[in-house]
């Protein structure tokens, strides 16, 4: 096990910056997932981890050792690919065993580990397999037995569920969890999903254009988006993002907002009056209640049942505006109801630059 | 979807008439190296002679020089072969799974090749290779054919490794192996039948030769098997019946190997045909 | 202190190492390349200009364009180059033809059809010498079946060999190329047939598109890239491509069947002239390479205006 520092790692492809610069310090046994769309570099800063991709400059070290010119053989790390890269030509035990037998491990050492691993992740019927036989979801295992028969200092995943059908997902979900809580190993884990980086993060890395938007706990993330982007990205479904105007009413903010409509704030921010903002509010906090129970009257467009829920489709001020509720009976179409807004969930981040103000204290 | 009858009739004798014409030239080339000296005219024309023998191949290979022939065209084309695998499978590799500046040079280098007439380099080959001794020799003859077979066999190659995922090398090496190693461990067992391919190709290539080997090769003792076949039928244009047995047994190897890369002639010459 | 200049000159190394390795894979071909095909390829340009007769130890002089010269006064090297366009055109229009009808016929799932398919490429593997042999032995009248079979057909009055008639002998290696070359055409074009996706026809019929308008809007517009780039390379090869010429007829009867190929090879083989030898082959080379531009040039300006 070990910690990975990466400072200031920039890529680029000639005169494509694909990475800007990127510093992130991950502590011993952490799990860490980035996220965030395709393209935002998360696997292009995996790779680099790994040593399959060069680092243009900065540095990167796992265990305090620097590995910029070590080849990936000698990182000592384990990578789960999304395609799995099973050899096909392998059976199961040999596809767990070939990075043991490269560094010679003696032969009881390796039957040992892989009957350990295959028993762990259920495949211990089917160590003589051909991948070519196996079902996706074992794939996967064998792809996890792969990287856990090598103790090694950090493990890998680069997208490894996103194969998989939803059901077989959530279940691989909890095992890789359960793994590293049994295994308290180093993990950095790649997905554009953004259940996926909830659910396992001790703390996500959110990333867009190359750049680290924000670095927490899914839950930091999720109460307070350091900006629009990580905002819009993490929940679904998604933020609603209402633009309007920052006003100093009576000593404390509103925001200004189509219609002529006013919604407090939670207290003055230190912008100036009359600065272009967009407030983000969760569907879960905007409040809906049958007509007459006070706030904003409008109409449900549309319903999406969940089962769990509904989520209504609502446009006060002119705006579309998605509530999620638990109330069913407020969920038909074209009914009236009522909505109102929590001046403490309510987000605010100026327009210009998209990042998120805090009431001044 | 339902088919009209007349037209699946008419789709299978036209299947069986293009058969027909593909194999009948065979056909008589077999029927007449089995037939006797003295049916071969006044049964010239039937459909197959009314006594068959093998005395033609008993001949060719007891009293003429055509086993020489044979072993020279095999030592010829089975070292070219197996070369310009070699060659090709590792500059093939490098095309695939590199990015580098040059490539682009190399790959119009190579199609260049093959566009240009081979028929333009028979005299200067001639005067380079007979001061170095190359000419009526098999050495000669395998360094002009492993030349030649380079390029086709490199785009061939190139798109056998083009159809083994990255991710399999690069689990490789995270594994720990050299990229040599993963090379070697990981991509050379799943292009097995990529290079069984190309050595087919190349062989039968190789095999069938002519302008070349009859400028470079004189005398019976470097000659391979078409050198040896034309000089018989200019020496004894007669004996046709010993000039298709040797026939026959010039199609045995060249029509072992089509069996063998007969499942990869449509991938590969799609390839091929496609960056060739 | 030595730790310090070794980790900053490692990396130094390793790139070298690094950016030298594809060059290091791919130095066996190139070499081979270059050595065998490009060195005699610049000797066989000079030669063009020099006067290099094999059994004249007085020759190797520079003679300037004397060969141009000869070559625009000779006779024989003007039939070549139209028998070039017959041997040519009519070889790669039959081929393309008949490549494509078997394609389809191919394309189509039958029983046996592995089995078929393997048997209608036969032709294909086998030797260009021997198949030069086993069709000049066809036409022979008194081993081969062809000339009786004219005959029957009224075609003929009497049982004789094709390939020593000038007015006809072209026909007969062209009916080898044909046979032997088809192959080629079918693999290539079935294999474009198979990588349209089958969905573009369902979705064709349900519009109400028939076989033939399925034919015209589906399947000939997949495989017009396919056709272009076949036709074009086939076109430079076949014209380059004497073996069956040398064997079957050796250019003869008087010259109807010397392609400009031919006509290089017997120079070159027979007259161990090898300066006027290269002076033709760089003629040929010429015009392939204005043929192979104009074809490129025509495919842009079409693929512009489309």
């Amino acid at each position: 096990m070990a910690a990975i520092d990466i400072t200031s790692a920039r890529k680029s492809y000639g005169s494509v910056d694909v990475l800007h610069g990127v510093d992130l310090a991950i502590g011993d046994g952490e799990f860490v997932v980035l996220v965030g769309p395709s393209g935002c570099g998360k696997s292009t800063l995996l790779r680099m981890i790994a040593g399959l991709e060069e680092i243009t400059s900065g540095e990167i070290a796992i265990g305090g050792r620097r590995v910029n010119d070590l080849p990936p053989k000698d990182r000592d790390i384990a990578m789960v690919f999304q395609s799995y890269a099973l050899y096909p030509h392998m059976t199961v035990a040999e596809n767990m065993s070939y990075s043991l037998k490269l560094r010679r491990t003696p032969k009881e050492r390796i039957t040992a580990a892989i009957t350990v691993a295959a028993a762990k992740l259920g495949l211990d019927q089917l160590t003589e397999r051909r991948p070519k036989a196996l079902s996706g979801g074992q794939r996967q295992r064998v792809a996890m037995g792969r990287a856990i028969v090598r103790n090694p200092k950090a493990f890998l995943f680069d997208e490894p569920l996103s194969n998989l059908d939803a059901r077989l997902r959530e279940q691989m979900r909890v095992e890789i969890k359960k793994l590293h809580k049994d295994l308290g190993a180093t993990s950095i884990y790649v997905t554009h999903d953004q259940i996926e980086a909830m659910t396992l993060a001790d703390r996500i890395v959110a990333m867009n254009g190359g750049v680290v938007q924000q670095v927490g706990s899914p839950l930091d993330l999720y109460d307070r988006p350091a900006n629009l982007f990580v905002a819009g990205f993490i929940g679904s479904p998604a933020m609603n993002m209402i633009p309007a105007i920052y006003r100093l009413v009576d000593g404390t903010g509103v925001a200004a907002v189509a219609g002529g409509h006013h919604l407090p704030l939670a207290g003055p921010f230190s912008i100036p009056d009359g600065t272009a903002v967009v407030i983000g509010v969760r569907p879960e906090h905007v409040t809906v209640s049958p007509p007459g129970s006070g706030g904003l009257r409008t109409a449900v467009d549309l319903v999406e049942p969940t089962g769990f829920g509904s989520i209504l489709h609502l446009g006060p001020f002119g705006q579309p505006v998605k509530a999620f509720t638990l109330d069913r009976a407020l969920g038909r179409n074209g009914a009236a109801v009522d909505v109102t807004f929590d001046p403490a969930q309510l987000h605010v981040f100026t327009e210009a630059d998209g990042r998120r103000m805090d009431p001044a204290a | 979807m339902r088919r009209n009858p007349v037209l699946t009739v008419l789709h299978r004798l036209a299947i069986g008439l293009y058969i027909a014409f593909a194999l009948f030239p065979l056909y008589w080339l077999l029927k007449v190296s089995v037939t006797p000296n003295d049916l071969l005219y006044s049964e010239g024309v039937r459909m197959w002679p009314s006594r068959t023998s093998f005395e033609h191949y008993a001949f060719v290979i007891a009293n003429s020089e055509f086993p020489r022939f044979f072993l020279n065209s095999f030592i010829v084309s089975g070292s070219t072969a197996v070369i310009v695998t070699l060659v090709a499978a590792v500059a093939g590799y490098a095309l695939s799974r590199f990015a580098f500046r040059g490539k682009y040079w190399i790959t119009a280098l190579m199609l260049l090749t093959q566009m240009f007439p081979l028929v333009m380099l028979i005299a200067p080959m001639f005067k380079i290779l007979s001061p170095l001794g190359l000419t009526n020799s098999l050495t000669g003859l395998i360094v002009v054919y492993t030349a030649f077979n380079v390029p086709f066999a490199t785009f061939l190659m190139q798109s056998f490794f083009d159809g083994i995922p990255r991710d399999l090398e690069e689990a490789a090496m995270i594994d720990g192996a050299t990229r040599f190693v993963a090379f070697r461990q990981i991509i050379l067992p799943l292009t097995l039948p990529g290079i069984a391919a190309t050595l087919g190709f190349v062989f039968t290539a190789a095999w069938s030769e002519l302008l070349f080997a009859l400028m470079l090769i004189s005398g019976n003792a470097a000659a391979t098997f078409p050198v040896g076949l034309l000089s018989f039928v200019s020496k004894f244009s007669v004996d046709f019946g010993q000039m298709m047995a040797a026939g026959i047994l010039a199609l045995i190897p060249a029509a072992l190997f089509f069996l063998l890369i007969q499942r990869y002639l449509v991938q590969g010459l799609t390839a091929g045909a496609v960056k060739g | 202190m030595t730790a310090l200049v070794a980790s900053r000159r490692r990396p130094f190394l390793q790139r070298l190492a690094q950016a030298s390795e594809p060059w290091l894979y791919t130095a066996p071909a190139l070499i081979l390349i270059v050595a065998v095909m490009l060195v005699p390829l610049v000797l066989g340009v000079s030669y063009a200009f020099r006067d290099i007769k094999l059994l004249n130890p007085f020759s190797g002089g520079f003679v300037g364009l004397k060969h141009f010269e000869a070559l625009a006064t000779d006779q024989a090297f003007r039939t070549a180059l139209v028998n070039t366009l017959w041997w040519t055109g009519a070889s790669v229009l039959i081929q393309f033809v008949f490549g494509l009808i078997l394609a389809l016929l191919l394309n189509q799932p039958f029983r046996g059809r592995a089995v078929a398919q393997a048997l209608c490429f036969l032709p294909w593997a086998v030797p260009s010498f021997l198949t030069g042999l086993d069709w000049a032995w066809l036409f022979n009248p008194v081993i081969g079946p062809l000339p009786h079979w004219f005959v029957a057909l009224g075609l003929m009055e009497t049982p004789q060999s094709i390939l020593s008639d000038p007015d006809l002998a072209m026909w007969g290696p062209i009916a080898a190329n044909v046979w032997w070359g088809i192959p080629f055409f079918a693999i290539t074009l079935l294999a474009a047939l198979q990588a349209i996706p089958k969905d573009l026809y369902e979705a064709a019929a349900i519009d109400g598109a028939g076989p033939i308008e399925r034919f015209r809007s589906i399947t000939l517009p997949f495989l017009a890239p396919t056709i272009a780039i076949t036709i074009l390379l086939r076109t430079v090869w076949i014209s380059n491509f004497a073996d069956l010429i040398v064997v079957m007829t050796n250019g003869g009867p008087a010259d109807r069947t010397q392609i400009v190929a031919s006509y290089i090879f017997t120079t070159a083989f027979r007259r161990l002239d090898f300066g006027y030898a290269s002076a033709i082959a760089l003629v040929l080379l010429v015009l392939l390479l204005t043929y192979s531009m104009l074809i490129v040039l025509l495919r842009q300006s079409f693929l512009k205006r489309g």
